[in-house]
């Protein structure tokens, strides 16, 4: 998108974007990802990155420490299941509220710092929170284990309904999360995430996001003109918190569960890399690389050596041996090792990302009648 | 805003993409199959030739030694079941309704996933396993933090777990599901049965330090300890709690030696245990005299595989196990000739109860006639069992725990083999470490989800 943005055109990618986005069920399906669980993190992870893409895309601030807002939009979102009411609406509205007000603290103390410095401030954060959630805090945490919602939880604002045997359900104004085999908690969240994609578009195009980009090409000169920048940036900092945030709230939403290691700071690189894969500072770009990594965390960690012995059936009986002692170097346990070659491969042909990539073929395709 | 051309193909465009949305909404009515219909279960595999098993142990982390021999176990079981090799033991168990054609006649398939050992993780491939792979059951463990997690998995979507190894009170105590069925022992017979071997062989009043991990396993082993050792005049001096996979437990170790503490135990499993032992030793506590007495190490819950890791430093120390390779029973001794001709070594106990839990399961079906989890739940509740390895063995309906001799194992100090680790100093017959089933009070939830 290297012409000039106008709002037609967005409001056209926009709704390209939810099509694609709601009609995943059916595209996926080819793929073998196209079951509730995978497609809810998909989507969750997408709008993860979209947030995270505010601050580091748009701002140029690489923050490490991110999963610590995911960690802690989680366990708020789960403490409102157990107190109050099984209701998503207003335990995901909690969760974001707590995770943006835990966003302005950090966000204030890291933001003193540029460069490299900020990024270490954030990660040193991120991991006392997961230590503090880990260890420290058991009580509201309950550490390793996980907090998970029990039968004898309060649930203050439900106790007026019959309840039925069992914990009850996340709902939607009493639509399950679960209905439909468990797609209706993906439709939530894919509206979600189209909600905020276009948020993030908005933003990107108004003279705020512009500001953004003018603190990634040179803040010092922006301070020369006598401005502040700091209050942007912050302000930057909190929205992608919140995004964060959202997802985590949005994670305990389709699966009322919320551990530690959400927080660790693994999950922290995993965002960035789902950025830089996907293609820093575009709007897209961040989604798809979500969606890279996700499918192969899952799709690829389950081949096992009898799946591929059942792939290269059709070759003779010696070379299936090598065949899958080679390939499962690469799948199951390895599934690490396929990503980071590819994440290598991206950064040296592609330094824009998968959006780099599509461009070129784009370009190729529409420029050639053109210039003849 | 209908003048240029371009303007034609981009809102034909529009329409297109909100025919895709569209098309996106309606889809759901395909995938939902009929949950509503009368007697219908998830993942029915119908009139299929095939049904398939979910096995989801950890090939990574801490425990990642046990979830591969937990592997091992269930391929072999998928074998026996299938009707392939001798069928272990299949000629051993009582009652026995396999006919080693597969379940209900269907030839058994399998799929695997990693826990990682992390709760999300691990929920993350059961759910793959449940909605994407169609498993009509999953098993694995390796630890109860996660055991505990996809046990209240399978009670929301009605997929019925068979738990491998997790030994913490709370997985059939206050965190037990109408869907979760546990073989394996637990802390509070690891306690029941360790304590009077402890008083026998280290005296009364002692002063204990525990190290523990800090899960829920971890804390349920620490407390069923103390209660059961608290009638020898046992008292805790300190107990600290560990992160799980710390690797180095040298600045938990050191304050040991000036605590006054006569007696060390270690809440510790896997990987963890290996280092925490090794190093413990490596400090000297073993070598020390405290209070006028020996100092000791107690390590409530050995298997074989942690002794191999942790070598020479395993040799007198006592702890307990749910079975070992050595027994001389009828179904050890065919399980532990089925699983060495195929794999040229003997069975951890964590293969042995993943074993064991899928030809329980397979054998439920058989009794029940059916795939539905309602009456493969019946069936498998207050079911009465034998010739598995532990002598007689009760499912008890209320909390999914079996009931079955315990055995107090202690590191082999002349092993004749590298295999040859633990000796089994004592068996605790299966009425010492019976408690009764609303002392862990908790609620199963329903049948029917």
């Amino acid at each position: 998108m290297n012409t000039v943005a106008t709002k037609k055109k967005d409001n056209l990618m926009v709704l390209i974007f939810a099509a694609v986005v709601l009609s995943m069920p059916v595209w996926l399906q080819p793929f073998g990802a196209a079951y509730p669980d995978l497609m809810q993190k998909f989507v969750i992870f997408g709008l993860f990155a979209v947030g995270f893409n505010i601050l580091f895309g748009q701002t140029g601030y690489l923050s490490f420490g991110h999963a610590a807002f995911i960690g802690v939009g989680s366990y708020a979102t789960v403490w409102v299941f157990k107190l109050y009411t099984m209701n998503i609406v207003p335990a995901i509205l909690f969760g974001v509220l707590v995770s943006g007000v835990f966003a302005l603290v950090i966000g204030f103390i890291c933001l003193r710092r540029t460069g490299i410095y900020f990024s270490i401030l954030t990660l040193a954060l991120a991991q006392m929170s997961y230590n503090l959630a880990y260890s420290v805090l058991t009580p509201i945490t309950n550490g390793e284990t996980g907090l998970q919602l029990s039968l004898d939880d309060p649930r203050a604002w439900d106790a007026a309904q019959v309840q039925g045997e069992g914990i009850p359900a996340t709902n939607f104004f009493g639509m399950e999360m679960s209905a439909w085999d468990g797609l209706f908690g993906f439709y939530v969240c894919a509206a979600v995430l189209i909600l905020g994609f276009y948020i993030s578009v908005r933003i990107t195009r108004s003279s705020f996001g512009s500001m953004l980009r003018g603190i990634k090409t040179n803040q010092q000169r922006m301070t020369y003109t006598g401005l502040n920048t700091r209050p942007y940036a912050l302000s930057a900092f909190v929205i992608s918190g919140m995004y964060a945030g959202l997802a985590g709230s949005l994670m305990a939403a389709v699966d009322p569960l919320a551990g530690a290691e959400r927080m660790q700071w693994t999950a922290s690189g995993e965002v960035v890399l789902m950025t830089i894969l996907g293609g820093v500072g575009t709007l897209i770009g961040p989604v798809l690389g979500a969606a890279v990594i996700k499918y192969f965390e899952n799709i690829f960690s389950a081949i096992n050596t009898s799946v591929l012995a059942d792939f290269y059936s059709f070759l003779p009986d010696g070379l299936i041996d090598i065949f899958v002692g080679v390939s499962a170097l690469f799948v199951g346990k390895g599934w690490h090792l396929t990503l980071g070659l590819m994440f290598m491969l991206v950064v040296i042909f592609l330094p824009g990302g998968i959006m780099e990539g599509i461009d070129r073929i784009k370009n190729r395709f529409a420029k050639k009648p053109q210039q003849d | 805003m209908t003048k240029k051309t371009s303007d034609v193909s981009r809102r034909s465009f529009v329409k297109g993409s909100a025919a895709a949305t569209a098309a996106g909404i309606a889809a759901p009515s395909i995938f939902v199959p009929h949950a509503t219909a009368a007697g219908a279960f998830r993942n029915d595999p119908g009139s299929s030739k095939t049904v398939t098993l979910g096995f989801n142990v950890p090939q990574s982390g801490p425990y990642a030694d046990e979830g591969a021999d937990e592997l091992r176990a269930f391929r072999l079981a998928v074998k026996h079941l299938n009707g392939e090799g001798d069928g272990g033991m299949m000629q051993t168990m009582q009652p026995m309704n396999l006919k080693g054609n597969g379940i209900l006649g269907k030839k058994v398939e399998y799929v695997t996933g990693d826990t990682q050992t992390k709760s999300d993780a691990a929920r993350a491939s059961a759910k793959r396993m449940i909605e994407k792979d169609g498993v009509i059951m999953f098993s694995g463990g390796s630890s109860s933090g996660v055991a505990i997690a996809v046990q209240s998995l399978a009670q929301e979507m009605g997929t019925v777990f068979m738990a491998g190894l997790t030994h913490s009170n709370d997985t059939t105590g206050k965190d037990r599901r109408r869907y979760g069925f546990r073989h394996f022992f637990n802390a509070h017979m690891s306690g029941a049965a360790l304590a009077p071997v402890l008083e026998a062989e280290y005296g009364r009043d002692r002063q204990v330090y525990h190290l523990t991990a800090d899960y829920t396993w971890g804390w349920s082993q620490e407390q069923s300890i103390t209660e059961a050792t608290a009638g020898s005049g046992w008292q805790t001096v300190n107990a600290v709690k560990t992160p799980v996979g710390a690797g180095d437990f040298s600045q938990y170790i050191t304050p040991i030696l000036n605590s006054g503490a006569d007696v060390l135990v270690l809440n510790h499993y896997g990987k963890d245990m290996v280092n925490s032992l090794t190093q413990a030793i490596q400090f000297g506590l073993r070598d020390k005299q405290v209070n006028g007495k020996d100092f000791q190490i107690v390590v409530p819950l050995f298997s074989r595989l942690m002794a191999q890791g942790a070598g020479e430093n395993i040799k007198g120390i006592l702890g307990s196990t749910a079975w070992n390779w050595k027994l001389q029973d009828e179904g050890s001794k065919a399980f532990v000739k089925a699983f060495g001709q195929e794999y040229g070594f003997p069975p951890s106990q964590a293969a042995h109860t993943c074993y064991v839990q899928t030809l329980l399961y397979a054998d439920a079906c058989e009794r029940a006639g059916t795939f539905n989890p309602e009456q493969v739940i019946r069936a498998l509740e207050d079911h009465t069992f034998d010739g598995m390895g532990n002598g007689e063995t009760l499912y008890r309906g209320e909390d999914h725990q079996c009931f079955k001799d315990v055995l107090v194992v202690r590191g082999n100090q002349n092993p004749s083999s590298q295999f040859d680790l633990l000796e089994v100093q004592d068996v605790v017959p299966r009425a010492k470490v019976e408690y009764s089933a609303d002392l862990y009070p908790g609620e199963l939830g329903p049948y029917k989800v």
